[in-house]
């Protein structure tokens, strides 16, 4: 399979001090990781593309490892997790869905064993395309303060011939979270869900 | 602290390849938003002065996030660039109190030195508006090399009664500059502009 050619990495940074209501003593953090790799199946059907995720496991763990790293190295801290692609308009969604495997592996490995599921997303779009990252808690799916999105985007990114990936973590729930619902401190840790 | 601060945002890029080019090193880029409270929105108030004094605090904490996040001591930092958005209950002006009066000295500070003109832009908008932070050398503001914008938006911000400001730091000019004029190394450094 073919080499993994980044031509560009973003992270960005949120730090949630209140919307309106209370102000957190600790702020919500969440971290976005992206990746502008080339993508080596662009412009034609290929048969065969699964070998790519092996390839694409060593970006995965470099972009998981920078998100512990942007919210303070300490694996422990982060609550929840999402991860999304965009493929460029020479590519096809197929070739997005190659990164569930890597992406989701790459997370559960710096964060020691998370039991849930990534969620995630992703579509084919242009430059600038916005992709709404969805998050859950990364334990118990089912953990309802932990539902969030976070938007991501490169202004010149994907062009058609590459593929933008994203990871992404948080540190708590939503800042002002009051709907109810399973909570992080009554998760029983057995399936993923609850 | 007088700015009342919903929110913080820190993007940090990296491109390592263009037009199939390695970039080695990378050329690296920060931007560090704060998203806060217009304590004058929705009236017309003649004294700026509390803006002013805004500017001066988000001034230090914007440029010493952006250097964090690129990892280098504020010496190192080669161009720079400042925007501000005004939610729509604000008007231009409150941008303008907080980008021009008093924002460049810490900035300054922080970073060591800083003889030219930090480029600027302002807009009023709603939420998800897009600013363009304009780029340019820190110590001679016609070197070609570093004339650049970069793009920063967050998609919940500038509520109507909040205004969004931003801080953009390099370490480096674009990635395959070439198309002449004064270069870093020509630098003189006595007026701001060569």
């Amino acid at each position: 399979m073919p080499e993994v050619r980044v031509r560009k990495r973003v992270t960005v940074v949120e730090e949630i001090f209140h919307e309106g209501g209370p102000v957190s003593t600790e702020p919500l953090r969440r971290a976005v990781a992206l990746a502008v790799i080339d993508n080596p199946f662009a412009g034609k059907y290929v048969a065969e593309i699964s070998g790519f995720m092996d390839d694409l496991k060593p970006l995965g763990l470099e972009m998981a490892e920078s998100l512990v790293a942007a919210l303070g190295d300490a694996p422990e801290v982060i609550q929840g997790y999402g991860k999304g692609a965009i493929v460029g308009s020479a590519g096809e969604i197929e070739h997005g869905a190659l990164w569930h495997v890597p992406g989701g592996y790459a997370m559960r490995e710096v964060l020691g064993g998370a039991k849930a599921i990534v969620a995630s997303t992703k579509k084919v779009g242009g430059p600038g395309t916005r992709l709404d990252v969805p998050i859950t808690h990364s334990n118990a799916s089912y953990v309802r303060s932990h539902f969030d999105a976070i938007e991501v985007g490169i202004a010149d990114a994907p062009r058609a011939d590459e593929i933008l990936l994203a990871l992404v973590m948080t540190t708590g729930p939503r800042v002002h979270a009051r709907v109810g619902g399973l909570k992080a401190s009554e998760i029983k840790g057995e399936d993923g869900l609850r | 602290m007088k700015a009342r601060i919903r929110k913080l945002a820190i993007f940090l890029e990296e491109t390592r390849n263009e037009m199939g080019r390695p970039i080695d090193p990378p050329t690296r880029r920060a931007a560090a938003v704060a998203v806060i409270e217009n304590p004058h929105a929705g009236k017309y108030v003649e004294d700026l002065s509390e803006l002013m004094a805004i500017g001066e605090e988000l001034g230090e904490l914007l440029t010493q996030r952006a250097i964090a996040a690129l990892g280098i001591p504020g010496s190192s930092a080669e161009s720079y660039g400042k925007a501000a958005a005004v939610g729509e209950n604000g008007e231009l002006e409150h941008a303008a109190a907080i980008l021009h009066p008093k924002l460049g000295a810490p900035v300054r500070r922080v970073l060591g030195k800083g003889a030219a003109l930090i480029p600027s832009s302002k807009k009023r908008g709603g939420l998800g508006v897009v600013l363009d932070i304009p780029l340019g050398h820190k110590d001679a503001a016609f070197v070609r090399s570093h004339f650049d914008g970069m793009e920063v938006r967050l998609n919940d911000a500038p509520r109507a009664n909040e205004i969004m400001v931003a801080i953009a730091v390099t370490d480096s000019g674009r990635p395959l500059a070439r198309v002449g004029g004064l270069t870093k190394d020509q630098i003189k450094g006595e007026d701001g502009l060569r």
